[in-house]
């Protein structure tokens, strides 16, 4: 067996009838809910479970920006902070933003920008709050997945929804949405952040090693994830917006 | 600002009308890269070192080896670890002070690269598991910038660990001495090599040079082993691919950086 980037362990990843260690199929996602517009005070707002994952996003804006230099005359800007809570993890995480969390907030800047019509709001910024309440892998997809929602909910233009998903590789074997065990001890993971309508991939990173054929085959089943992610992008801001039958 | 967007949007637009034509501002074709020379030892007082220059863009790196405690969790592996700066003397915009976004995200790229290759052997860095390890840092440091520094610090990691000198110790009293003089060689497994794409428009260009940077749409790095095997990768940029740009960005990737590799095998040892 490989063990090409993957730690010891004493986890079965994958048993004998293709049954991974939370007991999902290698296709299979892990349960996700998303309820849009938890939050009083922020414009728009979602928490989401993605597995054990449990994030609440918060989006302010568009308002007015501070420091004042970096507003924009010709667009908005957006601004977004990936924060893991001190108690997310099994060890206690500094609160201080990690180099981990500083990429993880850019990436997904730049993943949902091209979702965001924000040259409707120039001079302005909005403002993405991510906190990841619980971690158990595959959190910046979650996040990803929920800051859309809340910007939905805030009411901001979109061209799309961004829907995350990873795939990955463990045992030897393709899989999708991978959970902690997985990354830990696992050989790749590949988080893909897809907008289902414009069929575009905005986010998207990888470690660990891939043939060229199972990395292919990984963006196949991991947009497919995505794919599966936005339809309950879609019901948590429907069941929002259209649960008391006014659906006008 | 407000100049530098109009420049922007100027420069764009003549990047995109060269770009039908199948032309690059600078000339090169659209898989094309810049012109590569890659140097190493050029740092004798570091254990390995490689000066690379892209183009206009210049990056050093060192590697020093020295020993390590090891992480709680890790006692039966040696430890790599890959930074970048980029230095004031690099470019106008460069700035001192705690390291912005995009430089976090050059530093963790670069250290991806070259650690989920599993370039070295860490299992065979270890003096005495889960008492001493033998670090290896690789530090990059960007002294001229002309865009695609993730290429320029992967090429510069890549050669510098290569060509590095592993230092012996022997463990007396617990504690590792190091016997002057006596070296052993890297214990390499492969040589990870990035191949970084803008997307401009419709079309994709490799080795983007800044002003291709400053207007492109999206950026993805893809990192390639020696087996033409996928690595690492990571997109930015503020739009995205599809999924047919991917693959073809990965086949890019691997013909491109299978070039590459041969250059840096042939990187001339201590010149200047």
């Amino acid at each position: 067996m490989i063990k090409m980037g993957g730690r010891d362990t004493d986890i079965v990843l994958l048993d004998e009838n293709g049954i991974r260690c939370d007991g999902r199929k290698i296709n299979e996602t892990r349960k996700v809910s998303i309820t849009a517009g938890v939050l009083k005070n922020a414009n728009g707002s979602a928490y989401i479970e993605f597995g054990e994952n449990k994030i609440l996003v918060g989006v302010y804006g568009p308002r007015d920006v501070h420091p004042k230099h970096l507003s924009d005359t010709d667009t908005g800007i957006l601004r977004c902070r990936y924060h893991m809570a001190p108690f997310s993890v099994g060890e206690r995480k500094n609160p201080a933003p990690s180099r981990r969390e500083i990429e993880i907030s850019k990436v997904i800047k730049e993943a949902l920008e091209p979702a965001v019509m924000l040259k409707q709001f120039p001079r302005t910024a909005v403002d993405v709050f991510m906190e990841v309440l619980q971690a158990d892998g595959g959190t910046r997809c979650a996040a990803l997945t929920g800051a859309s929602v809340a910007l939905a909910d805030a009411g901001i233009p979109m061209r799309d929804l961004v829907a995350g998903c990873a795939a990955g590789k463990a045992a030897d074997t393709v899989i999708l949405d991978v959970n902690n065990e997985e990354d830990q001890a696992g050989q790749a993971d590949l988080p893909i952040g897809y907008m289902p309508n414009l069929e575009k991939i905005t986010l998207l990173q990888l470690d660990g090693l891939l043939t060229p054929d199972e990395y292919k085959k990984c963006i196949e089943i991991g947009i497919d994830g995505c794919k599966q992610v936005y339809e309950i992008q879609k019901k948590a801001l429907q069941d929002k917006y259209f649960s008391k039958g006014d659906d006008d | 600002m407000g100049s530098s967007k109009i420049i922007d949007q100027l420069k764009k637009n003549q990047i995109l009308e060269l770009l039908k034509e199948g032309k690059r501002i600078d000339g090169r074709a659209l898989d094309e890269v810049r012109e590569l020379t890659i140097d190493v030892g050029v740092i004798p007082k570091a254990e390995g070192s490689a000066r690379v220059r892209l183009g206009d863009t210049e990056v050093v790196a060192g590697v020093k080896v020295q020993p390590e405690r090891p992480f709680p969790d890790t006692g039966d592996k040696g430890m790599l670890i890959c930074t970048a700066e980029i230095l004031p003397i690099a470019h106008p915009t460069a700035e001192t002070g705690p390291p912005q976004p995009n430089v976090v995200e050059l530093a963790r790229v670069t250290d991806r690269g070259i650690r989920e290759s599993g370039m070295l052997d860490m299992k065979q860095l270890v003096l005495e598991k889960d008492k001493s390890v033998i670090g290896v840092f690789c530090d990059n440091a960007v002294t001229d910038h002309d865009g695609n520094l993730f290429d320029a610090c992967s090429y510069a990691s890549t050669a510098a660990i290569n060509s590095c000198k592993i230092p012996k110790y022997e463990m007396q009293d617990e504690k590792p001495v190091k016997i002057e003089g006596e070296f052993t060689e890297p214990p390499l497994t492969t040589l990870p090599i990035s191949v970084t794409m803008a997307k401009i428009g419709d079309y994709i260009i490799v080795d983007p040079n800044f002003d291709e940077s400053s207007i492109m749409d999206a950026r993805i790095t893809i990192t390639t082993n020696s087996d033409g095997n996928v690595v690492a990768l990571q997109k930015g940029g503020h739009d995205g691919f599809t999924q047919d740009d991917l693959i073809k960005c990965a086949e890019i990737s691997v013909r491109v950086g299978s070039k590459i590799r041969e250059i840096l095998k042939q990187s001339s040892s201590g010149v200047n």
